[in-house]
């Protein structure tokens, strides 16, 4: 039976504002069918997303949806999340989002590894605002805040989300939907902050000005720069540089989640428990 | 009024009013000299089941508290000057969006990291309008011990009311002071909490922003079966983006009228001495307690002073500050700051011929510069 999206979608809120060949419209299919995979209610959801073109995809699903500000995603879901930590939370953010004017937010989300599901659309640009330089641009290309030429170095977002201690962190292009659409189940089955990155084309504000004229031009250098996790562990430190490795780059099921944590601080201050101190954790420092 | 003796702080009196008022969830960051408010409060929530989380920064801090409001629960942030200068752009989307939520303001000297452990009122005029655009902002000014707990809950039944952040001032002098303060029972407290409207009819049928010109939206607690969207972009009745150009103005407007047309809900002042007063203090926050002193002492000195108080500093209680400045010949506006309600005074009254006693140094106002002010008129 073909796939209900009608039953996700906000049709009446179609055509989604996305330029056409946009890469954002397979990852909208892939997230609502690895909720439908998950079997979670509408009504359990929540989707929250930043500003930017990821910005309108809260709009477009029907969940209970939140656009806030700029790069605030995961600060806006902390709260919606603590105060519900039975429901399911969702974060969509762009690369300038998550990466640049929400950097702070994304680590300390990965760092109290609360049970959130972060989707960062990589675009390797601020696409929406016509082509300024983002933390993911690659060095040397054009933008229209560096026309001579993108000087600064690329932030590696999944680098960070592990280094940050998020326990689980993939990533996945739109060129491959199936595998996108089985990293965010896994993702979402994961309790724990879930870093899920997806590179996605923007042929209409990166292409154009570097050499990509068409989507197919935009989605053929995305292939060309990414690499399955198996094949990426076996090249040489040198080789490595010009990848971004896909799949699940980091899985730990054992670290422990913040709702759950908080909920021994309730223990302790309704007199359930002792006061919580550094033998209850395995890392002293 | 059932009441309770209590010896505490301002700060902690405040975090104790939250509680009792049905807040659940507090987003904070340490920030001088409103910190004891989430050392308070973040003891009392997980008790009562309730979340009190130290965010990574100012910004975060009220995002979460959005969040948490957004989702259905009633909640709060504390700061001071600098952190709401941070907070300001989420505070918008507050105002937008119509969430409500408290922001306690601890005031102290500014402008900038200024006079961390001193007092001053310098953000007044930041709480009136802490970010761009247009909106009628509600701010509240305690002026006792006892105020900081019942200003506190009264700002969590007029967010509810009014869809929208209310601030809640005090100052490094109010927040610090440790005293005996007569505060109503949590009980009474609780028999007096009215929160937000919620639809109740077909979710086909829920037009959270469709309301009438003067009211707030109906905003429904989340994962409740009416899935909604929340944006800070202009948006319809149903809260999606739009730039339909009477949607637009409409919404606007409506930001306005919702509390303009409503402003007798919100009004709150207190009038001491003032029969037989022929001069006119207009002072807040913990300015007016030297001011009582000073009137006092003046009193048994046969000059006949009174106080004007506003408590709802925002919007003013203009016909208020009319009536008096019109009675009264002399008028003196004390604030610890370089005049910020003074401009207010000045524009309800029509009256450019108001005295001013300013004092920006980080220091309380003391009874004897009062006196020595009013002398001298």
């Amino acid at each position: 039976m073909a796939f209900d999206y009608e039953k996700y979608l906000r049709l009446e809120k179609m055509p989604t504002l996305w330029c056409w060949g946009c890469g954002d419209g397979v990852i909208l299919k892939a997230v609502v069918r690895a909720i439908e995979q998950m079997g979670w209610n509408q009504d359990d959801v929540c989707v929250i997303s930043g500003i930017g073109c990821s910005g309108r995809f809260s709009s477009y699903v029907d969940f209970n949806t939140i656009h806030t500000t700029h790069g605030r995603t995961v600060a806006y879901a902390t709260g919606v999340k603590m105060a519900n930590p039975d429901k399911h939370v969702i974060c969509v953010a762009g690369d300038g989002d998550a990466l640049a004017i929400g950097g702070n937010h994304t680590i300390h989300g990965c760092r109290r590894n609360i049970d959130i599901n972060m989707i960062v659309i990589n675009n390797f640009i601020y696409g929406l605002t016509n082509s300024q330089t983002s933390p993911t641009t690659p060095q040397g290309m054009w933008t229209v805040s560096q026309k001579a030429g993108n000087i600064d170095p690329t932030f590696d977002a999944c680098k960070l989300a592990i280094a940050a201690g998020s326990s689980f962190v993939g990533r996945e292009a739109v060129t491959n939907p199936k595998k996108l659409e089985k990293l965010l189940v896994k993702g979402f089955s994961h309790k724990g902050f879930s870093f899920m990155e997806v590179l996605s084309n923007c042929h209409i504000n990166l292409g154009r000005k570097n050499k990509m004229l068409t989507a197919r031009e935009n989605l053929d250098w995305i292939d060309s720069i990414t690499m399955g996790k198996m094949k990426f562990d076996k090249l040489t430190e040198s080789e490595q540089t010009n990848y971004l490795p896909t799949g699940v780059l980091k899985e730990d099921s054992e670290a422990r989640e913040y709702c759950e944590m908080y909920k021994e601080i309730q223990a302790v201050h309704q007199g359930k428990r002792a006061t919580i101190t550094q033998n209850d954790f395995e890392k002293k420092i | 009024m059932n009441n309770r003796e209590m010896i505490s702080s301002g700060n902690q009196l405040a975090a104790i009013a939250a509680v009792d008022a049905g807040c659940r969830y507090f987003g904070g960051y340490p920030l001088t000299p409103s910190s004891e408010i989430m050392h308070t409060i973040s003891d009392l929530l997980p008790e009562v089941g309730g979340v009190s989380m130290q965010m990574e920064d100012e910004i975060a801090s009220i995002c979460s508290v959005i969040g948490a409001s957004m989702s259905g629960k009633r909640a709060m942030t504390a700061t001071s000057g600098p952190g709401l200068s941070l907070k300001a752009e989420n505070l918008g989307l507050a105002q937008m969006a119509e969430v409500p939520l408290v922001c306690i303001d601890v005031m102290r000297g500014g402008p900038s990291t200024g006079l961390p452990t001193r007092v001053a009122q310098g953000d007044v005029s930041q709480a009136k309008h802490p970010s761009h655009g247009d909106y009628k902002s509600i701010t509240i000014c305690a002026g006792n011990l006892a105020e900081c707990y019942t200003e506190v809950v009264r700002a969590f039944n007029l967010a509810d009311r009014f869809m929208q952040p209310v601030f809640v001032l005090l100052d490094e002098t109010l927040g610090h002071m440790h005293g005996k303060a007569m505060i109503p029972t949590q009980e009474q407290t609780q028999s007096e909490i009215k929160l937000r409207k919620q639809f109740e009819g077909d979710p086909k049928e829920y037009f959270p922003y469709g309301v009438a010109q003067d009211e707030p939206a109906i905003l429904n607690t989340m994962f409740k079966g009416y899935r909604y969207h929340f944006t800070g972009l202009h948006h319809d009745k149903h809260g999606f983006p739009t730039e339909e150009i009477n949607t637009c103005k409409l919404l606007i407007e409506r930001l306005f009228n919702k509390v303009e047309k409503h402003e007798d809900e919100l009004e709150s002042y207190e009038e001491y001495m003032l029969e037989d007063a022929q001069i006119l203090i207009i002072a807040y926050g913990s300015v007016s307690l030297a001011v009582k002193e000073a009137i006092r002492h003046l009193r048994k000195e046969n000059i006949k002073v009174g106080l004007f108080r506003p408590i709802t500093l925002w919007p003013s209680p203009a016909d208020k500050i009319k009536e008096y400045t019109q009675k009264i010949d002399k008028v003196l506006c004390i604030e610890l700051n370089m005049g910020q309600y003074f401009h207010e005074i000045q524009r309800v009254s029509s009256r450019l011929d108001i005295e001013g006693l300013f004092k920006v140094n980080g220091r309380p106002i003391s009874p004897d510069e009062i006196i020595e002010k009013v002398k001298g008129l």
